[in-house]
């Protein structure tokens, strides 16, 4: 059985439209799957249905079934609130695209980490003090104890959104969902932050949903994607096969335009074989 | 030669109560050639970006306009000021005010500024309609979105509205912060198209930070590098990143992530 | 009624409902202003007399006649609640505001002084404001709106600072925008629905407030009637004449759910995140 299973999921819009059609995929425990399309395509809608946090007046159907082990098979769509905020941070938890949002302004950086350590692990005290800095050290904060005691406001855009990652990642959650994690990170940043994603994607077996616009990120990183565009299913298969040999005309459109930017990097470099 | 529109000058800035942010940089901005401001998360550019912008005033060294120190405290001189340099921000769900109406976020700075011509508030108002439709437009935005609502967007489509909210008074300066690390390729390339017609056709100078180095390239001739809040390396975007001399600029060079290569 | 506030009527049920309420409670207060069925004095009537005729509710155990006592109570019930939110609103926002721009040192005063009002019991403040007038119903009034607007700015300086957070106050100051405007046009419509409804529930505590304070001799002198001291003089009595608990208890209730039910529908009404969805 997949950790999770979605089958023909419609996300409608309050005016009937359609803006997100007949999604269906699966994740694999420790699996890792990219979710790519153009802005505007439904990927942050998908990410919200699953979770059960569709903004109001927007239906699913369809199904989106959790399997964890640990826990009970669940339903999302149609489930009551009480059953889906188990759901939430136990078998999944999100990185949302959002990263000021997601982090409350009035309180100390510290402390908004530490919640979730702290219902998840138990920890308190000295030890809770404590993961809480190794959790900011793990997203690579290069002075944690400052940025424990900061606000959201006084850390940089980058920072606030390894903050909000290592949030995520303290919940354990048997899938990580990432909604444009990196899109504030400059590269080298970006490249360790999926590094370190990467590592615990393999050590803690935990599955990772990862979603983004950028085609060479989700390829690095991913087995397995799937195109979206204007909410539908494009395309879908190892991340190697689309990458190299794209069927559907808007995947092949993608691939051009990454490998364009790709050669323009290497005039750059001045003319280096790529 | 051409004075620079925009200048730090030893630009050096701490956040209170706590140590420098930036130290001893100077940057200078020639009219029409853009500059991008590179570097690790946290190395100072987002805070170097709200000095030149006004938002604060350095706490050595100084920031000049055309030549002349920004006085924050002269009103008459920063109206000029704020009338011809305009801003994007990093992030897109933060930057737009959730209970304002699209037409109306894109159309403050022309109320502001007080940028319409004159006559009847009639005219006025349908002059600024006009002009937002255009900069909506010009984004790639649809008509009927200037009476929708932020929430209604997604990430890409808000940072496109602020886009449009910064071109819409047609700026001299356009001081942007990852414009269009949101975006997706083909939206990038719109905007970087669009971005670069305005260079051509208004002379319009663009500040950017980002981390995209293919935009980069695509749209400053200068590049400036970032570490610690210092200036590392500066230079044409051509030498700097193609033959790169500091460690961190090389490393940058590195990481950007490419596509697995074909199979032979 | 101006046509937004008609289509939000035809739009929102508790909006409707509430308006219905509160509304009843008004045309109750305008009538008593002009006529009332006996005097508020007249103790000619039976005492503890059920329903029925002349009294159509009966009287008290002074032989007042409790229509009379309910419908002037209406009006202060009503002067009560508005008098404070509007004193403790005013107060509330500008010094929320203030605190809430204000930074370091400037806002950690203001904090504390609020911190100390609040500890402050009402009841404390308005026998301090009685003291330095006779007891009435403006001096519970000033009272229960001081109190009330160190709560206000509390909150107002909390919701103040996360809006200022936000990038879109940046922004619309690099667009020019004077600070007078960047209020008018982006903080104080961020902070309203929040505040709004906190309003509201503060009304209801400041019809309960006036009560209790008035019980004590500390609002509105008799003969004007207030609810709550109707409520409080009756209960020894509930068995005998129980209208004369349950009349005024029914209307405090219906008062401050009407108000409340007004509070949530204009959130609603204003937030076009929610607009959306009922088109
Ligand atoms: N609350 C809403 N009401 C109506 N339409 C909405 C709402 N939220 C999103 N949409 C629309 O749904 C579509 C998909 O949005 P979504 O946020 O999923 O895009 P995305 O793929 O995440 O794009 P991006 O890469 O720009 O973040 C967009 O066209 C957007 O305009
Ligand atoms: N209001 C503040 N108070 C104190 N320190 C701050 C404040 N804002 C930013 N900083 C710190 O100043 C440093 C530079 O921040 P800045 O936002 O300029 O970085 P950046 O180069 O834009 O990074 P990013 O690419 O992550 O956005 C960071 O270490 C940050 O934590
Ligand atoms: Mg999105
Ligand atoms: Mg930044």
């Amino acid at each position: 059985m997949s950790l999770l299973e979605v089958a023909g999921l419609h996300v409608r819009a309050a005016g009937g439209r359609d803006l997100v059609s007949d999604l269906s995929f699966t994740v694999e425990a420790g699996e890792r799957f990219g979710l790519i399309g153009e802005s505007g395509s439904g990927k942050s809608l998908t990410a919200l249905a699953i979770m059960g946090l569709l903004p109001p007046g927007m239906t699913a159907s369809g199904s989106v079934v959790f399997d964890a082990p640990g826990t009970d098979r669940t339903e999302v769509v149609g489930a009551p609130e009480r059953r889906l905020t188990r759901l939430r941070g136990q078998v999944t938890s999100v990185v949302f695209q959002e990263p000021l949002t997601a982090l409350d302004p009035l309180m100390r950086i510290g402390r908004q980490v530490a919640e979730p350590l702290r219902r998840r692990q138990g920890l308190r005290g000295r030890a809770l003090d404590k993961a809480v800095l190794a959790a900011l050290e793990e997203v690579r904060l290069a002075e944690p104890r400052r940025i424990a005691r900061a606000y959201p406001h006084e850390i940089s855009g980058g920072q606030r959104q390894r903050v909000a990652i290592a949030m995520a990642l303290a919940c354990r959650p048997a899938l990580l969902i990432a909604d444009e994690p990196t899109t504030a990170l400059d590269v080298t940043v970006q490249a360790e932050v999926l590094a370190l994603l990467d590592g615990l994607v393999a050590e803690r077996s935990m599955a990772l949903l990862f979603i983004s616009h950028d085609l060479a990120v989700v390829a690095g990183l991913t087995d397995h994607v799937l195109i979206l565009k204007d909410g539908a299913a494009v395309e879908s298969g190892s991340a190697l096969d689309v990458v190299n040999d794209p069927r559907h005309p808007y995947a092949r459109e993608l691939v051009d335009s990454a490998r364009v930017l790709d050669a323009a990097l290497d005039r750059l470099k001045g003319g280096g074989t790529p | 030669m051409i004075p620079p529109i925009i200048e730090a000058r030893e630009a050096g800035f701490a956040y209170r109560r706590s140590a420098p942010v930036l130290a001893d940089v100077s940057v200078e901005v020639t009219r029409g050639r853009g500059v991008a401001l590179v570097g690790e998360s946290g190395a100072g550019k987002t805070t170097l970006l709200r000095l030149l912008l006004g938002l604060a005033a350095p706490t050595s060294g100084s920031v000049l306009f055309d030549g002349a120190p920004l006085a924050l405290g002269d009103k008459r001189l920063m109206r000029g000021f704020r009338s011809s340099v305009q801003t994007v921000f990093q992030d897109p769900y933060s930057s737009l005010d959730p209970r304002q109406s699209v037409g109306r976020i894109v159309s403050e700075p022309l109320r502001s500024l007080g940028l319409t011509a004159g006559g009847p508030r009639a005219t006025r108002r349908a002059e600024a309609a006009e002009r937002v439709a255009a900069a909506l437009r010009a984004v790639g935005l649809p008509e009927d979105a200037a009476a929708r609502y932020p929430h209604e967007f997604s990430g890409g489509q808000r940072q496109r509205v602020a886009i449009a909210r910064a071109i819409v008074c047609e700026p001299r300066v356009l001081l942007a912060d990852e414009p269009v690390s949101a975006l997706d390729v083909s939206t990038r390339v719109r905007i970087v198209d669009l971005l670069a017609e305005l260079r051509e056709t208004r002379g319009l100078t663009v500040v950017m930070v980002s981390h995209d180095l293919a935009v980069v390239a695509a749209l400053c001739p200068q590049v400036a590098v970032l570490e610690r809040g210092r200036v590392v390396e500066q230079g044409d975007t051509a030498d700097v990143l193609g033959s790169p001399r500091h460690p961190y600029t090389r490393r940058l060079v590195q990481s950007v992530p490419r596509l697995p290569a074909r199979p032979a | 009624m101006s046509a937004q506030a008609r289509t939000a009527r035809r739009r929102s049920l508790p909006l409707t409902a509430g308006c219905v309420l509160v509304g009843l409670v008004v045309a109750v207060a305008v009538v008593s202003l002009f006529w009332v069925p006996f005097t508020p004095d007249d103790t000619s009537g039976d005492r503890l007399m059920p329903p029925g005729l002349p009294h159509l509710l009966g009287t008290d155990k002074l032989g007042r006649d409790l229509l009379t006592q309910l419908m002037i109570g209406a009006r202060i019930a009503l002067a009560a609640g508005a008098g404070s939110v509007v004193l403790g609103g005013v107060i509330g926002l500008a010094a929320g505001l203030a605190a809430g721009f204000a930074t370091r040192w400037l806002d950690d005063v203001v904090s504390a002084l609020l911190d100390i009002l609040i500890a402050f019991p009402t009841l404390l403040l308005a026998m301090l404001v009685a003291a330095t007038q006779t007891a009435s119903l403006t001096s519970a009034i000033v009272a229960i709106g001081l109190a009330m607007s160190a709560i206000v700015a509390r909150l107002t300086r909390v919701l103040v600072k996360r809006v200022l957070a936000q990038d879109y106050i940046t922004a619309s100051r690099t667009s020019g925008t004077s600070w007078p405007r960047v209020i008018a046009e982006h903080v104080l419509p961020n902070i309203w629905p929040t505040l709004t409804v906190n309003l509201a529930l503060q009304f209801g505590l400041a019809v309960l407030a006036e009560a209790s304070l008035s019980y004590l001799g500390l609002g509105a002198p008799p003969p004007n009637a207030s609810w709550g001291r109707m409520l409080a003089e009756a209960q020894a009595s509930v068995f005998i004449a129980p209208v004369g608990v349950i009349a005024p208890g029914v209307l405090i209730v219906l008062l401050v759910v009407g108000v409340n039910l007004v509070a949530d529908g204009l959130r609603d009404v204003a937030d076009p995140t929610r607009r959306r969805r009922r088109r």
